[in-house]
């Protein structure tokens, strides 16, 4: 029986389709996976079904055999439909139960918040799901676990039967995920229907039965899951072959370290001690990985090697030379480049031209600045160079920052940090919420780089990312180095992304 | 571009809403607005008393387009203004050097005061993380009543009056204020009437240092490195801080140079106007203006230029419609609120554009 | 004790008009929405309390009114903000012009020109009791009902929660709009009340200096008081007491301060204590968006 069905779905925003004609079959008690590119239109086709968006006039939409028209969140909860969105929609200061009851909360007469019902229903819930929650904890006190399994909560809390989960792993551990799956597992037995939207293929192969794929907003196809290979759902999204590997000659390093931090200790604005007697080495010509989850002190890290954050005691050098709380300018002068985590609050300033953001760190220098007074002229020609070298499109140096793409902003900044030339670049996050064009475009960069015999340091929270390009790769786990893995075990241990899952949740592989 | 169309249908809007008012309470809008008109436009000495008028306008209003635009709303324009006021009123008595070094000299002294007294702000928002809005309300009070206090210190006082002393003859900047009432400056504007309408209201230079400190401010925040860094603290203080821009820096450079175009305000208003400060029983509203012209400019010397005239314009032919109707002067408070109120909400006119599409 | 009793007393006077607004700003922006027009809806609401108060012959109304003429004035920066998405300080700024210029004009037009209100009878004016304005009383109630809004209550948790994050507010299907409305609202009615608790209580008529930058400091007051009603409430009880001072030690015979310079003291203070103490900030994490 099909729980939902969605005809000739489109959505127009101005003149841009998001979803063309899409079609849609998700059976009852089934797990659908929706597969497709950032930017495919996966998101604004479940926010048509949880109401956020009305679709185009047109279509059509079927729930449990009945034509519907969803007009709201509040009418599609009211339908049964739940959303965990990618982005949680938790309050922080409030508390797990304040949160699971915010819309639908029980009260007296006066309009007085009944709790204790609510918490006598809840906890029924955690106890049919086997989940494990304490409610009185506040939201900004616990972990992205935890947070996504008060979200799940709160689509049960209000009788939901088909749940839509938006990226559900994409923040997790890999030992969370295994817990995520099995809560999948427990829900699809209570016969709920599961839709997930990913662009992680394991991830469709581990609990997905049926798999939708879309791409540029338009249908594809529906596949079994069981009959279909990773490398075919793959060329199915992005619409030609893909390698899932990234193309990569092994490194050369010549061993020379060029960048060390030696035993650093850094405390944050809640005095609270994020990065313990950190100890690590870049050497040259070589891709070095900092694996982690999000939280673990790496935004701390990067700040104190970057002149951001004070750095309590232990000392930063870069061929030799002590550049330990010197200023972000000096530092940056020393041949440290950085690829920010947040693009768009800490990459650039997104008011500004493109011109103008290639120059961020150098407007006081020659030839940018004389006297003190911009030249026009030169700005305007070093950003054409950059423009064309990477393909910055559209090419038009005059574009503030905030009219391009993600990909195309991840870029001016690249360029940017290798215009300079540095002996060491840090890359934070470097592709977060990139389509598949680009990563790829920002991985081979890498690699160049590494290969024109400068240090590397790549922190990110994708545990695929790091795999697939370090040479070499540490573990960070709640500010301390937790493992230091070399280039011999990542090409030769088999059960390498488990070791490494378990480093990051503070464990040690037996 | 489209700033300044916002800017002018608010001003349409502006003046309807005020006709609407006015209409409300029986009075004809049309009637108002050509007193208005006539009341700004039709005498010579009208011309220049909006010139004079709209003088520290155009100052305050681009010390807060200017804070502005570095990411700062300075509500303290008021306080510094005073401070300048204070300050030239004080060395403008005790002073007494050639006009050739009085007049800078006075001038530059209050500025940097001024500028001091904005910068405490910055610094304060920089080091202790304390909101601007907040210090610089504080600060405006404590100007005032400090400045009361001031006025009323012996040997500055002038005898049995709330006032201070007038200022040297060498610190005006009044443009042949002294040849005016001069037996043979009398004698040949009263063979030259447009003259001699022209130079009844205390006709000062200050408009000319108001136009260098609208093209200084311009060039700063478009052709210099220091703007440059300015304008990237104002919009992304995350990125700057990340790019090596001393932040706190900046924010405290912002508000000093905003607290300085404040105190010229104050000062010139001194050396051309007033010739001496008096004891205030509230804040007469510099300062508040001052962020109705740099909104109404949409932060651009240039447009605050614009607006300060107008507002200047406004405020004056405002008073006509009181003395002339007996329609109360406060209808332009109304109407600068509501061009401001419009100017808040500019997708309002988004549907006026679309229509235009349309239906060209 | 006589003293202590007078700097007591005049401290709960002075405080009164500012608790009203600052908890006003507390109900904005719990609610999302930058009320930096506190200040216009006071002097709004002074105005059309006296008025009210003169030609009704009952300062309860009058009292009333000053509230409605806050809520006229912040139903504009309501629509502005919510649904028009304006830069909510901006507006707030033009909210201040309106205020004034609205009271003042209308005095004028009701009062045949003249910029300020006739004054109140003693009788007309807003009660007293055990030596107190009866708003002094409702002022403290109001707290206390906030306080309960907030920490008990359905409305109180969804207000907050569309201030905090209001696509989890939203996406929990809450009406995000209307707790936004209700806020600014109330936060008109909040402040215009504050203001006609000066101009109908405290003083008995209104008049241009009236209020003079007290809905700015008001607004200091909520920042100071982190955004919580019973922070606001001292840091209210802060500023009152601080321009008690000023009054207590004015009337001390002999002593060599001068006035003016007395009167700088509650600014002085109010900065000495942001600058020590003005730890990290507590604003809704939505506001002005």
């Amino acid at each position: 029986m099909l729980a939902l069905e969605l005809k000739n779905i489109s959505k127009t925003f101005g003149t841009f389709k998001a979803n063309n004609q899409i079609n849609l079959a998700v059976n009852s008690g089934e797990v659908h996976a929706i597969l497709g590119e950032n930017g495919a239109g996966k998101s604004t086709l479940m926010k048509i079904i949880y109401g956020e968006h009305l679709p185009d006039a047109g279509g059509e939409i079927i729930l449990r055999g009945a034509k519907t028209v969803i007009q709201t969140p509040a009418h599609a909860i009211s339908l049964g439909i739940g959303m965990v969105h990618q982005h949680f929609r938790l309050v922080r200061p409030f508390t797990i139960l304040q949160n699971i009851i915010l819309g639908i909360e029980p009260k007296n007469f006066l309009g007085i918040i009944d709790y204790k019902k609510a918490r006598k229903r809840i906890e029924e819930i955690i106890q049919t799901y086997n989940l494990d929650l304490d409610l009185d904890q506040k939201i900004e006190n616990v972990s992205v676990g935890t947070q996504q399994r008060v979200e799940i909560i709160k689509t049960l809390y209000r009788n939901a039967e088909i749940i839509i989960l938006d990226e559900p792993t994409a923040v997790l551990t890999p030992q969370e995920i295994k817990v995520f799956y099995c809560i999948i597992n427990n829900l699809k037995a209570q016969g709920k229907t599961i839709i997930i939207i990913t662009h992680k293929l394991h991830e469709i192969k581990e609990i997905a039965d049926r798999c939708t794929i879309i791409r540029k907003g338009e249908y594809i196809e529906t596949v079994d899951v069981n009959t279909t290979s990773e490398t075919e759902l793959a060329s199915k999204m992005v619409g030609r072959d893909v390698e899932l590997v990234v193309e990569k000659t092994p490194a050369l390093p010549d061993g020379k370290v060029v960048f060390e931090i030696q035993n650093l200790n850094v405390v944050n604005s809640k005095q609270h001690q994020c990065i313990k007697n950190f100890t690590f080495n870049l050497r040259a010509g070589e891709i070095t990985g900092l694996a982690g989850i999000d939280g673990n002190g790496q935004s701390e890290l990067v700040q104190a090697l970057t002149g951001l954050r004070k750095v309590h005691s232990g000392k930063i050098l870069i061929n030799q030379k002590d550049i330990t709380n010197l200023s972000p300018k000096k530092i940056y002068n020393n041949k440290l480049g950085c690829i920010p985590e947040d693009r768009q609050r800490v990459g650039l300033v997104m008011d500004f031209k493109i011109k103008e953001n290639f120059v961020l760190q150098k407007i006081d220098e020659r030839p940018f600045s004389k006297y003190g007074f911009i030249i026009n002229r030169e700005l305007t020609k070093f950003s054409n160079e950059l423009i064309t070298r990477f393909d910055i499109r559209p090419p038009n140096s005059e574009l503030t920052a905030i009219s391009l793409s993600g990909g195309n902003q991840q870029k001016i900044i690249l360029a940017r940090e290798i215009a300079q030339n540095p002996e060491v670049l840090i890359a934070f996050q470097p592709t977060r919420g990139l389509d598949v064009g680009a990563i790829e475009y920002v991985h081979r960069e890498l690699i160049k780089l590494r290969d024109q015999g400068k240090a590397i340091l790549l922190i990110s929270y994708e545990l695929d990312e790091v795999i697939n390009l370090s040479d070499r790769i540490g573990v960070i786990h709640k500010g301390e180095l937790w493992a230091d893995i070399d280039h011999n075990t990542i090409m030769t241990n088999p059960k390498l992304k488990e070791d490494i899952g378990l480093y990051m949740a503070g464990g040690k592989p037996a | 571009m489209k700033k300044f169309i916002i800017s002018a249908l608010s001003i349409i809007m502006g003046f309807l809403i005020g006709g609407l008012v006015l209409k409300l309470s029986g009075i004809s809008p049309l009637e108002a607005y050509q007193v208005m008109w006539e009341g700004a436009f039709s005498q010579p000495n009208y011309i220049s008393y909006i010139i004079v008028r709209s003088t520290p306008l155009i100052l305050t209003g681009l010390s807060v387009a200017f804070a502005f635009r570095t990411g700062l709303f300075n509500i303290g324009a008021e306080g510094q203004f005073i401070i300048g006021a204070l300050t030239a009123s004080y060395l403008g008595f005790h002073f007494n050097f050639s006009p050739w070094i009085q007049i800078p000299l006075v001038m530059i002294l209050a500025t940097m005061m001024a500028s001091l007294y904005g910068g405490l702000s910055g610094f304060m928002k920089a080091r202790f993380g304390v909101h601007e809005v907040l210090s610089t309300i504080m600060l405006n009070w404590i100007a005032l009543y400090f400045s009361n206090y001031a006025v009323f210190i012996d040997g500055f006082r002038r005898p049995n009056m709330e006032t201070t002393e007038f200022i040297n003859e060498s610190t005006s900047i009044g443009i042949l204020s002294k040849w005016k009432v001069s037996d043979a400056g009398l004698e040949w504007l009263s063979n030259h009437e447009f003259w001699s309408s022209f130079m009844r209201p205390p006709v000062n230079a200050g408009i000319f240092i108001a136009l260098i400190a609208v093209i200084v401010v311009w060039i700063i925040l478009n052709k210099t490195a220091f703007g440059y860094k300015l304008k990237a603290v104002g919009f992304s203080p995350a990125a700057s801080e990340y790019a090596g821009i001393n932040t706190k820096m900046k924010v405290t450079q912002a508000m000093m140079i905003s607290g300085a175009l404040s105190g010229i305000a104050g000062a010139t208003h001194v050396m051309g106007v007033s010739n001496n400060v008096a004891v205030l029983a509230a804040h007469e509203g510099y300062g508040f203006d001052g962020i109705a012209v740099a909104l109404i400019g949409s932060n651009n010397p240039f447009g605050v230029l614009f607006s300060g005239f107008f507002l200047g314009a406004l405020k004056y032919s405002g008073q006509k419609i009181q003395s002339t109707l007996e329609a109360p002067s406060e209808v332009i408070g109304i109407m600068i609120g509501a061009i401001i109120f419009f100017i808040a909400i500019p997708s309002i006119f988004n549907f006026v554009t679309k229509s235009w599409r349309k239906n060209p | 004790m006589n003293e202590m009793m007078f700097l007591f007393s005049t401290t709960l006077m002075y405080s009164t008009p500012l608790i009203f607004t600052a908890l006003g700003g507390v109900m904005s922006e719990k609610s999302g929405v930058i009320n930096i027009g506190l200040e216009g809806m006071m002097t709004f609401g002074a105005f059309a309390a006296s008025w009210v108060a003169i030609t009704q012959n009952n300062p309860w109304l009058g009292l009333l009114a000053g509230g409605i003429a806050g809520v006229l004035l912040a139903f504009l920066h309501a629509v502005a903000s919510i649904k028009f998405k304006a830069n909510q300080v901006v507006s707030g700024m033009a909210i201040n012009f309106l205020g004034s210029g609205l009271a003042i004009f209308f005095c004028r037009i009701f009062f045949d020109g003249a910029s300020m209100t006739p004054p109140l009878d003693l009788e007309k004016k807003i009660p007293a009791f055990f030596n107190q304005y009866a708003t002094v009383y409702i002022a403290f109630i109001v707290t206390l009902i906030i306080w309960f809004t907030f920490n008990k209550t359905r409305f109180g948790l969804r207000l907050i929660s569309a201030g905090e994050h209001p696509k989890a507010s939203g996406a929990a299907g809450i009406n995000v709009a209307f707790y936004r409305y209700a806020g600014v609202l109330s936060s008109g009615f909040l402040a215009g009340i504050g203001g006609g608790s000066l101009s109908i209580a405290i003083v008995s008529n209104f008049r241009p200096t009236l209020i003079s930058g007290q809905g700015f400091i008001a607004l200091a007051a909520m920042i100071f008081g982190k955004w919580n009603p019973v922070g606001t409430l001292f840091a209210c009880l802060f500023f009152g007491f601080s321009q008690a001072l000023v009054v207590f030690i004015g009337g001390f015979e002999g002593l060599q301060v001068s006035s003016q310079l007395l009167a700088t003291l509650p600014y002085v203070l109010t900065l000495i204590i942001l600058v020590g103490f003005m730890g990290k900030t507590t604003a809704p994490s939505a506001l002005g968006q």
